[in-house]
């Protein structure tokens, strides 16, 4: 789950990370006020930060700086409402709804912190880099060893000695040694407490003062963990995101929405990436990922097939399943009630096997539905594609 | 020979008394496998579908003599699971569960690596000897026994590969669902090893998805040490970068894992890499040598 820098920010500063001072608004005249309480208490300009889910908001126009509080509420009624586009939102962009608006701070330095899971070592990597501001995969990919890291061993935090080894490395100054320590040390503690997936401070300042900050922070929570953090949960913002996929997310459905017009329903995540794959190599394009998962019961399976239709794109489907937690019958007794229930006109090619095969063909072969059935996955990729052709 | 189970093996399942627990672990006793018992907390001394229950793993492998055991449990206690198998000294583990929190793997994983226990998943189907033993979900009816090892990321595209191989009447010496999830027990590389020593196997079929690098890694091995055809896929070809493609380790993330690289890095280590899921079945075919059936 992706929460926006706001958001990210205020759970930093309860792990004692520095961050700038600054407040969410969500009209001109919060920004008004929030502008005004920064030039009260002394700033020399502020910050007025489009809150999106996505990366390149400065260069899409989404960060502006302003010198008064009259242009910060003017930049504020600019921003708010654009539909932002950067590399990482698509062409269709995303409408700004919320912006931070912070004080400015005179940077000597730009440097980079993040904490990702190393999957080949297994626990998580602590990785610091003097190159800030920029994407730190171009870094990793140009110079490889400007990126410094430091693994977690599993049950510790990140210790001292850790921090103080990459803070001398980034080229701090002795004075600001222990300050760089307890900001690396609380961002790590921050990671592990909320079981997030990824952090990302970029850039983390070093200020002609000597102060740090976390200028700007990205976190990604662990879906998987978010049982446990029900605070964590409350930060979601589902105006981010796909209403098809919110949709989904509710019957815990995997569902991505994608430019196609062949829907298709799998069960297995690496079988749906399949069924995309040869949807393409049959001449057809997937118009969605949809994993129904292991232990879909009906009730899922006709979410999913009504979600899967409400995409209006979709001029087939295909229902691929291989059923081994999820059972072929039970797969079939929700594609014949969603199949009822949404009285669908589209051609629906199936290709069913695994467990409980038989008593699947018999529900549907009872149901007097007219679906396409399919032998394999060749077979049932070619039917479709020439359906949705049609 | 098969690779990790046999005839022999015998099985507790942690999480007998759950509803997919019970119906598993019937279809597994049903193939063959020697299930012995189960395991779940609180519900010791009694009995579940003839099974002997246990509150404990300890007191399972004491009483049932249990080297393997299956994992049923929920998410949030299934790393604990592990961990609890591992200390009973249980020498295989196979962890079904999906949607683990990375940082319980991450303990789990850690634990495991001073101890004899091999962890297979979590967030897989398990593991399969046709003939001889059955530990997981898969549907045992599309196996066959015979010479063909099969190593996956994916549980119903395995199901996939094996049925294009049976269907063929081409067997099966163990197919291994290593899981999904960015943190796993046994990998590419150890399965391939496995397979290398393994006089039942000829072939191995890899299939691997987008996301991380252990099919670069895997590819690595195949180069300088297998002595046996390699047989590939990759699932993903035309997944968008970014997006978390419903496994938690199937993600191309700046650029990195993509099918592309991984399909290129397997075919300079050798392995015939099966461009479509449905030419699985003939790739194989053509690494074992014989004519295809019409």
């Amino acid at each position: 789950m992706k929460i926006h820098e706001y958001q990210a920010k205020a759970i930093l500063k309860e792990y004692g990370v520095a961050v700038p001072r600054g407040e969410m608004a969500e009209t001109r005249e919060q920004a008004e006020a929030a502008a005004k309480k920064l030039f009260d208490a002394g700033a020399s300009g502020v910050v007025v930060k489009a809150q999106i889910h996505a990366g390149g908001r400065g260069k899409g126009g989404g960060v502006k700086i302003a010198k008064s509080v009259a242009e910060a509420a003017e930049l504020a009624s600019r921003i708010l409402g654009m539909t932002l586009v950067t590399h990482q939102t698509g062409p269709e962009g995303r409408v700004v709804r919320r912006l931070l608006i912070e004080e400015t701070l005179p940077i000597e330095k730009e440097l980079y912190l993040g904490i990702v899971i190393d999957r080949v070592e297994a626990k998580p990597v602590f990785m610091a880099s003097a190159a800030g501001g920029m994407e730190i995969e171009q870094v990793a990919a140009e110079n490889p060893d400007a990126i410094l890291k430091e693994h977690i061993e599993p049950g510790m935090g990140l210790e001292a000695f850790q921090a103080r080894k990459l803070a001398f490395k980034l080229g701090l100054k002795p004075s600001q040694i222990n300050d760089a320590v307890r900001l690396m040390t609380g961002l790590f503690r921050a990671f592990q407490e909320t079981d997030s997936s990824l952090m990302e401070i970029n850039p983390f300042i070093s200020c002609t003062d000597g102060r740090l900050f976390a200028l700007d922070a990205k976190i990604n929570f662990d879906d998987n963990a978010l049982f446990r953090h029900s605070d964590l949960r409350e930060l979601r913002d589902i105006s981010e995101e796909d209403p098809l996929e919110v949709e989904a997310s509710k019957y815990s459905l995997n569902y991505i929405k994608l430019d196609g017009n062949v829907g298709c329903m799998v069960n297995g995540a690496g079988l749906a990436m399949a069924t995309m794959d040869i949807i393409k190599y049959a001449g057809g394009m997937p118009a969605n990922f949809l994993d129904v998962g292991g232990g879909a019961n009906a009730e899922q399976v006709t979410h999913a097939f009504e979600i899967l239709l409400s995409d209006k794109s979709v001029k087939a489907v295909l229902i691929n399943i291989f059923g081994g937690i999820l059972r072929v019958d039970t797969l079939a007794t929700g594609v014949v009630e969603a199949a009822r229930k949404t009285q669908i006109q589209l051609p629906i090619v199936l290709r069913l096997e695994g467990t409980n095969v038989e008593g699947g063909r018999e529900i549907l072969k009872q149901s007097g539905l007219n679906f396409i059935v399919a032998e394999t996955m060749k077979d049932a990729a070619e039917k479709v594609v020439a359906a949705a052709a049609a | 020979m098969s690779i990790l189970v046999d005839k022999s093996t015998r099985v507790i399942v942690q999480g007998l008394t759950g509803r997919e627990g019970t119906f598993h672990a019937k279809a597994c006793a049903e193939y063959g496998t020697k299930i012995v018992g189960g395991v779940t907390p609180g519900k010791g001394g009694t009995t579940h579908e003839g099974w002997p229950i246990f509150n404990t793993v300890q007191e399972a492998v004491d009483k049932t003599g249990a080297d393997a055991s299956v994992i049923f449990v929920p998410p949030p206690f299934a790393a604990d699971a592990i961990m609890e198998a591992a200390d009973a000294e249980i020498e295989l583990i196979v962890c079904i569960t999906e949607g683990i929190p990375t940082l319980d793997m991450v303990r789990a994983w850690e634990y495991l690596q001073d101890r004899r226990s091999r962890l297979i998943g979590p967030n897989c189907p398990g593991i399969i000897s046709p003939g001889k033993c059955k530990i997981g979900i898969m549907p045992a009816r599309i196996h066959l026994e015979g010479s063909v090892g099969i190593v996956s990321r994916s549980g119903t595209l395995t199901y996939e590969a094996v049925y294009q191989l049976t269907t063929r009447g081409i067997g099966q010496s163990t197919a291994i669902g290593i899981g999904g999830d960015p943190i796993i027990g046994t990998n590419f590389l150890d399965a391939l090893e496995l397979f290398n020593k393994d006089p039942q196997t000829e072939v191995v079929v890899m299939i691997g998805e987008i996301g991380g690098n252990a099919e670069e890694t895997a590819a690595e091995y195949v180069k300088a040490r297998m002595k046996k055809p390699v047989v590939g896929f990759i699932a993903g070809q035309t997944a968008p970068p970014g997006r978390r493609m419903g496994h938690a380790g199937a993600i191309i993330s700046g650029g990195k894992g993509t099918a592309v690289e991984k399909i290129k890095a397997m075919e300079a280590a050798g392995i015939r890499v099966a461009k479509s899921p449905a030419e699985i079945g003939q790739t194989v075919v053509a690494a074992m040598g014989i004519a295809a059936k019409a």
